[in-house]
């Protein structure tokens, strides 16, 4: 457990996590593939570094810390708990060749509150004081919001559950968006006798689809006026206190986004508890839609402005989803974030 | 001094080569018997090194060549922002080749990357598993696939017989080269109607990483004057 090679600024950083209740986590550089290839898919191919053992398959090196400290505190069997960590992790540059491939990430990770309001702006408070030296500027969002404009759309759950699968792919979103809004055109199609069946997916399964296709055909378009407010949502780049009522007269024709409104308030409540002035605070509707999977509610980032060229200093956020995904519908909530204490010596600051 | 061009040493790809360097009145030819791995261009200061051409973006991007022939599918697929380490000086007109990705042609409902993402969602919820794509140009189709934002699928390597791998159950769909499409007919798939990745053809390179002292500029420009490039 050496933290010899860091310097004192990550020391800082970790004894603030620390003074937060945090514990020490640790765990190994390789790591299994599978559990991390299931979650995200092949996407995770293309930026974490993936190596063979004889015996143990296929290992990456460790591109992050989240599914090995979920994983460990699901295994602990605790309720509530936090976590502090710092090492090395992993990520292949294939465009940028001029970024590291390797840098240090330092983490805190809370899991178990059951406020998520009260804990959302403990963690956003926690990283902004941690980073004030360092002259950052902050980005928050809300995953929750876009998922409940989502699940109060008239349409099919079908439907619903196409788009929801695509939250955090902003193009095909937007293209299911825009099919799903038109008349579907008649395709005729039937099964074809001519061509062998080959392959795991049976006659069967192209027939149950060519089913599901006839009875999508016959699914009215969603509304123009939903997907406009899908539109408008999206579209939300201001102050955190005119978000939030701008976003409340969506709310009026969108009942199911009331909830995630709700805790939108109360966190800004939670947050000018902690010092942090909502007027002041950006919030972005599509913030964090293109970072990783499962990142399901809040979200936050820190960056350096004026440096477009750099990737954020800090990212967090509320991943509930992720946990659930590994450890079934009764896992605790989670939220946390990372920092990359080299951007932060790069940009010339220390915190 | 010498312009080391890098071409590929054997098969259609080579004899074509030589041929089109040939009737350009750059005239090439394999030295001894054949079999040996040697060649001579009737040019001055032009050496001739004969690599696979499947390791000649290597070669092109650790500057240990010049020149190179070979397809534009595997220099985008092996070089990391390729446009930084080589630039095509000219398209040779032969090796037509596109990356498609094709499905088993029973499928009649999928034509489109649209169908092929929904079937991948069908696949993972009914039979738990993530849709397989056999291929040997891993990022150019994950490439691909992520900017069409197609989740739920798993790429799993075939260095060859791909189009095989759906009828011996390693996969459910392909992303591989075709020219005619006859390989794919024969094997009973169809490709997507929107799902070709690259269309590639043999082409010159010119790698940005060798030494180019006046001597290797010279012999460059001779040649390009020579081939019309």
């Amino acid at each position: 457990m050496t933290q010899t090679r860091w310097d004192s600024a990550t020391d800082d950083l970790l004894v603030a996590f620390q003074n937060a209740g945090a514990d020490w986590f640790e765990t190994g550089i390789l790591q299994p593939a599978d559990v991390l290839l299931d979650l995200y898919g092949e996407d995770i191919r293309a930026r974490a570094f993936v190596t063979q053992d004889l015996v143990q398959g296929e290992l990456m090196l460790r591109p992050d810390y989240t599914v090995p400290v979920v994983q460990a505190h699901l295994a602990s069997g605790q309720g509530a708990a936090r976590y502090r960590y710092a090492g090395q992790v992993f990520r292949q540059q294939t465009d940028d060749s001029d970024r590291p491939s390797e840098y240090t990430q330092i983490g805190f990770e809370d899991f178990g509150a059951t406020d998520t309001a009260a804990a959302d702006a403990e963690v956003f408070a926690l990283f902004s004081a941690a980073l004030k030296p360092a002259g950052l500027t902050a980005a928050t969002g809300d995953i929750g919001l876009l998922r409940g404009a989502v699940a109060g759309l008239q349409t099919t759950d079908l439907r619903k559950a196409a788009l929801m699968r695509h939250l955090w792919r902003p193009r095909r979103f937007r293209a299911l968006l825009d099919r799903f809004a038109k008349p579907v055109p008649k395709r005729a199609l039937e099964l074809c006798d001519d061509a062998p069946e080959i392959g795991l997916r049976s006659r069967a399964d192209v027939s149950a689809r060519l089913a599901r296709l006839a009875e999508e055909a016959e699914t009215p378009p969603i509304p123009a006026g939903q997907v406009e407010l899908i539109t408008t949502l999206l579209a939300i780049k201001e102050t955190s206190t005119n978000a939030l009522s701008h976003i409340r007269d969506l709310a009026v024709d969108m009942a199911t986004i009331r909830d995630a409104v709700t805790r939108f308030d109360a966190r800004l409540g939670a947050l000018a508890s902690r010092g942090i002035e909502p007027d002041a605070l950006g919030f972005e509707a599509s913030y964090g839609r293109t970072s990783m999977e499962y990142y399901d509610g809040f979200v936050f980032g820190f960056y350096a402005e004026g440096r477009p060229d750099l990737p954020p200093v800090a990212t967090g956020g509320r991943y509930d989803a992720l946990t659930r995904a590994l450890g079934g519908d009764s896992a605790p909530a989670a939220v946390g974030g990372v920092i990359r204490p080299g951007l932060i010596a790069e940009l010339g600051g220390a915190p | 001094m010498t312009l080391k061009i890098g071409l590929p040493s054997k098969g259609r790809l080579m004899d074509k080569t030589f041929t089109w360097f040939t009737d350009r009145g750059v005239e090439m030819r394999p030295s001894g018997d054949g079999r040996e791995y040697k060649a001579h261009a009737e040019i001055d200061g032009l050496e001739i090194v004969l690599l696979s051409a499947g390791e000649i973006p290597r070669e092109l991007g650790a500057g240990r060549i010049h020149l190179g022939v070979t397809g534009t599918d595997v220099v985008r697929d092996r070089l990391a922002a390729w446009e930084t380490q080589v630039l095509e000086i000219k398209a040779l007109g032969f090796g037509h080749a596109d990356l498609v990705i094709a499905v088993p042609r029973f499928w009649v409902d999928v034509d489109t990357m649209h169908d092929l993402d929904a079937v991948a969602a069908a696949c993972r919820q009914t039979h738990g598993q993530r849709l397989r794509i056999a291929t040997k140009y891993h990022r150019l189709v994950r490439e691909f696939l992520q900017a069409e934002g197609v989740a739920d699928y798993r790429l799993v390597d075939s260095q060859g017989a791909t189009e095989g791998t759906v009828r011996n159950l390693t996969a459910e769909a392909i992303a591989d080269i075709t020219s005619t499409g006859e390989t794919l007919r024969a094997n009973h798939l169809k490709p997507l109607s929107d799902g070709v990745i690259l269309k590639s053809q043999a082409t010159l390179f010119k790698s940005r990483r060798a030494q180019w002292t006046g001597a290797e500029r010279q012999a460059l420009a001779a040649l390009v004057d020579q081939i019309g490039a």
